[in-house]
């Protein structure tokens, strides 16, 4: 076995273990390449299949090929794909584009209050129909209490302390002193009532890893990753207005994976095209705390 | 070629050196990303404090705060050879269970030991978990030498000790390397400082360690802990696959296989992947599927093995090497969750053998309870019979750990199987046959005015196959004919006699079959027929209820297909049984046991 084959394994007997213990869990998937593979990873465990719900939080910044790619693959693929949004916040025009607010508050608003409460079922979820191939509002509210996230060790400081199974508190605090341990393959799984819970199964990919798996793999990945002919594509997929695109030709997986060995971006971090982990000085890591993914 | 990765722990007492080995090595072989290290040294003359190459590793504001390492950081750089992934152990004692989670599966160990200050409390106690783990690549490193004069005598003093401490683990260190980290002396290339050190430096060294072969793991016998059965119907999907990770060992289509403790057997009929060339041959490490030629019903947790293959062992005894980590310490006779592959069973510890105090290998008598960072070794038994292996010869299915309060509170290696003599509950049912008290009425007086004997019978089966029907039928018409029937739901527990019972899923089963079970003793101790039901017994509540209800009988109906596979059940109802024909079945089962008429 490779080393892609190993990352693999693993990911997919942690995907198995949160499908096993835990009833009402969800995978995030923000279209982006990490969340893409995971899912991937999961038609893997599930030999095709993918028995979890995915769910995008639609800023409606978000440029339209994602759109389109998310619900292709979607219907493809018969995902039970869910979306949330901050729907007063878009009224109220409470976002960083309109020019009311900074950067933080509106990935606040849009990401992090958009997901909390379309996690606990407050928010009005909409679920894709595949009888029609359009989104209806979903009747089920139940809370979902375990969130499968594509986070990487290697993306950001804050991001290595993580664990593969990661409680959090009902005000989703993390103690980042006090994690569980985990060893042997074996995860913290018995959780008090009450507990949410986090699992990030891509925790030792790198951002190269994932490149590598998608060439093997031949997963099919969103366009903007690509040149399309203005000489630039982006790394990491955000919303349009606090997504730089990085000056590169590469228009395929192969040479995308060449810049990341040797070219420009081999010790650049992959999000230096995103705006507010900037804002101050720990702008990523507040976001996390708060509950961003 | 893909360069090889190995994956390291550093460990070692606190302010030893640690995190400034690895900032020293990811900068010295040109890891970090680009301007980082300005970066941070930038921040500390801004805010008039000396630099460290902890900042660098700290990366999260907390950390910096507290000024030490709370939790093992993953770190990557990479020589001409290797890929590195380094894993930051934090010093601190508190920090044991971070430490363990950063060691456990790494292949290599560096220990750093400060030459001043020499072996500590710590660096005692990370040597002993080291050798607990596992790891047997174990490089120490004697640093700050720039504080000692960079002193040879100094360095040998430190070394010799330390490795006598090692001796009594079993452990040898590849080598012992001078450094002063924060200098970058023997790290990346080798210190004038230190003309009469002849050896490799620090990543000489690390490129030297042999990388553990994954023909080792290939050439033992065939384990593959059954992780969960799925059956998904989408698109007209028929497989019933059975999911996992081959720990050890191979298989191919057609090979006999043996689940375990179950005993149940079939041969595999094809292997499971998604997006890959059709496999004939599942090996260590893949996590994959599989379908058997023939259909069996099992719960995830039994460990499948090849027929042919020299078989685990199974009981519910085993001595063990443990550490415990737990805000509670480990205590006889509270029941804890054991999970050893992806088996959940719950375990209680019948005896501490010894505790080692870690730091200074010696033993301390007469503990009664392992407390928090103990390490020791004790025997456990788990309430139902599991399959393990024995570390020594296979680790993966020779290790467990155990939860407490939802949490893992303990680890630990199996070193034996213990017969079993009598079991924890056979134990208790003895002591509890002896003192128990009877009054001047007798077995033999009840059943005369009663006109039958008492009787436990417990309806089984799947949920939703109308067992509580049959259950309500059953002791209505047996009250129409004059017996002493009484019907009782143990959802009616829940809220009364169970109500102190914790929520913790397994250990809330277990508890709940031990009250059954006692209930039944008193109940037909007062000559009644009692009847109530329980969905998805297995043959070991089974065997528990059996034991708990005597001295007196029980039967066994079982509804729908009869899963048990040791467990003999005393009738076997069809689904499509009405509770009317149940009742003439379980009269006639009543009669065979002669216990309706036997008064008469
Ligand atoms: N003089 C000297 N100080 C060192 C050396 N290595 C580390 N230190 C200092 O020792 C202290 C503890 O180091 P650190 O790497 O944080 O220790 P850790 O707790 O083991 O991670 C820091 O102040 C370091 O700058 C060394 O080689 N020489
Ligand atoms: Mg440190």
């Amino acid at each position: 076995m490779d080393h892609l084959d190993k990352l693999e394994a693993q990911s997919v007997y942690i995907l198995r273990e949160a499908y096993r213990e835990f009833k009402n869990i969800v995978m995030l998937w923000s279209i982006g390449k990490d969340s893409t593979v995971l899912l991937w990873l999961a038609r893997k465990a599930f030999f095709g299949h993918v028995p979890i719900p995915l769910l995008h939080i639609d800023t409606h910044y978000k440029v339209p090929e994602m759109i389109q790619y998310r619900d292709r693959f979607a219907r493809e693929w018969k995902l039970n794909m869910i979306y949330g949004e901050n729907t007063e916040a878009l009224r109220q025009k409470q976002t960083f584009p309109d020019g009311n607010v900074d950067r933080l508050t509106c990935c606040r608003n849009l990401k992090t209050e958009a997901l909390k409460h379309t996690l606990s079922g407050e928010w009005p979820r909409y679920r894709m129909n595949h009888d029609t191939g359009e989104y209806d509002l979903d009747s089920n509210t139940e809370a979902y209490t375990g969130v499968i996230v594509g986070v990487r060790a290697d993306e950001e400081g804050s991001r290595s302390k993580e664990r593969y199974f990661s409680p959090r508190d009902q005000d989703n605090d993390w103690e980042v002193g006090d994690q569980p341990p985990e060893l042997w393959n074996q995860y913290k799984t018995n959780f008090a009532p009450g507990t949410h819970l986090r699992i990030h199964p891509l925790l030792d990919w790198t951002e190269l890893n994932i490149w590598e798996y998608i060439k093997r793999e031949n997963i099919p990945v969103c366009s903007l990753y690509f040149d399309q002919g203005c000489g630039s594509r982006n790394r990491s997929l955000g919303c349009a207005p606090c997504t730089t695109p990085v000056e590169s030709t590469s228009t395929t997986v192969d040479e995308i994976i060449d810049e990341l060995k040797t070219g420009k971006f081999a010790n650049i971090a992959e999000r230096s095209g995103r705006a507010q982990d900037k804002e101050d000085g720990g702008g990523l890591e507040t976001l996390r705390r708060e509950g961003y993914m | 070629m893909e360069k090889e990765r190995l994956k390291i722990v550093i460990v070692g007492h606190v302010d030893h050196g640690k995190s400034t080995v690895i900032g020293r090595l990811l900068a010295d072989t040109g890891s970090l990303p680009e301007g980082k290290l300005e970066a941070v040294k930038a921040n500390c003359a801004r805010n008039a404090k000396p630099f460290e190459y902890a900042f660098l590793l700290d990366a999260l504001k907390d950390e910096q705060a507290q000024g030490i390492t709370i939790d093992s950081a993953r770190c990557f750089f990479e020589s001409a050879k290797r890929h590195y992934i380094v894993i930051d152990a934090p010093g601190h004692i508190e920090f044991l269970k971070n430490m363990v989670t950063g060691a456990a599966n790494a292949e290599t160990a560096m220990i750093v030991i400060d030459a001043k200050e020499g072996v500590q409390e710590n660096t005692r106690r990370h040597g002993y978990l080291l050798s607990m783990l596992g790891i047997r690549k174990v490089v120490v490193l004697v640093n700050k030498m720039d504080l000692v004069d960079f002193d040879q005598a100094t360095f040998e003093r430190t070394a010799k000790e330390y490795n006598e401490f090692l001796a009594q683990l079993n452990l040898t260190p590849v080598s012992f390397i001078p450094i002063s980290a924060f200098e970058g002396d023997n790290i990346a290339s080798k210190s004038p400082n230190l003309p009469w050190y002849k050896g490799l430096t620090v990543m000489e060294q690390l490129d030297a360690l042999p990388k553990s072969t994954e023909e080792a793991n290939l050439a033992l016998p065939f384990r593959f802990p059954l992780q969960d059965i799925y059956k998904f119907t989408e698109g007209k999907d028929d497989r019933r696959t059975f999911a996992g990770t081959v720990e050890t060992g191979s298989i191919s289509i057609g090979e006999e296989v043996i689940f375990l403790p179950s005993e149940k057997r079939s041969r595999i009929r094809s292997i499971e992947t998604f997006n890959t060339a059709k496999q004939t041959t599942a090996q260590a490490g893949q996590a994959i599927g599989f379908t058997l030629e023939t259909q069996l019903y099992l719960q995830p947790g039994e460990l499948m093995v090849k027929a042919e293959d020299e078989l685990p062992n199974i009981g519910q005894r085993f001595r063990s090497n443990i550490f415990w980590m737990g805000k509670a310490p480990l205590i006889k006779g509270k029941s804890y969750l054991l999970k050893i592959g992806t088996k959940r069973v719950t375990v209680k510890l019948v005896k501490i053998l010894n505790i080692l105090d870690a730091s200074e290998l010696s033993s301390i008598e007469n503990k009664e309870q392992v407390d928090r960072h103990d390490v020791g070794e004790c025997i456990f038994e788990t309430n139902k019979p599991i399959a393990f292996d024995l570390s020594a010869e296979i680790e993966f299915t020779g290790r467990f750990v155990i939860v407490d309060d939802y949490e893992i509170a303990g680890g630990g290696i199996i070193l034996e199987a213990i017969a079993s003599q009598e079991s924890l509950l056979a134990g208790q049912v003895k002591e509890r046959e002896e003192a128990w008290e009877t009054g001047l009425v007798t077995a033999n007086d009840r059943g005369i005015r009663f006109q039958h004997q008492s009787k436990f019978i417990l309806i089984t089966g799947e949920h939703g196959v109308n067992k509580r029907e049959i259950a309500k039928n059953l002791e209505k018409q047996l009250f129409n004919k004059n017996y002493n029937a009484y019907y009782l739901s143990l959802s009616n527990l829940n809220l009364g006699l169970d109500r102190s019972i914790p929520r913790h899923v397994v250990e809330e089963r277990a508890e709940q079959i031990r009250k059954v079970g006692e209930l039944a003793r008193i109940m037909t101790d007062a000559g009644q027929i009692f009847i109530t039901t329980l969905a998805e017994a297995d043959d070991y509540d089974l065997e528990r209820l059996k034991l708990l209800n005597e001295p007196h009988e029980i039967l066994v109906v079982n509804v729908g297909e009869n899963r048990f596979s040791k467990y003999p059940v005393d009738l076997c109802l069809g689904l499509e049984e009405s509770p009317e024909q149940a009742f003439e079945k379980i009269i006639d089962l009543l009669n065979s046991h002669s216990i309706l008429e036997y008064y008469i």
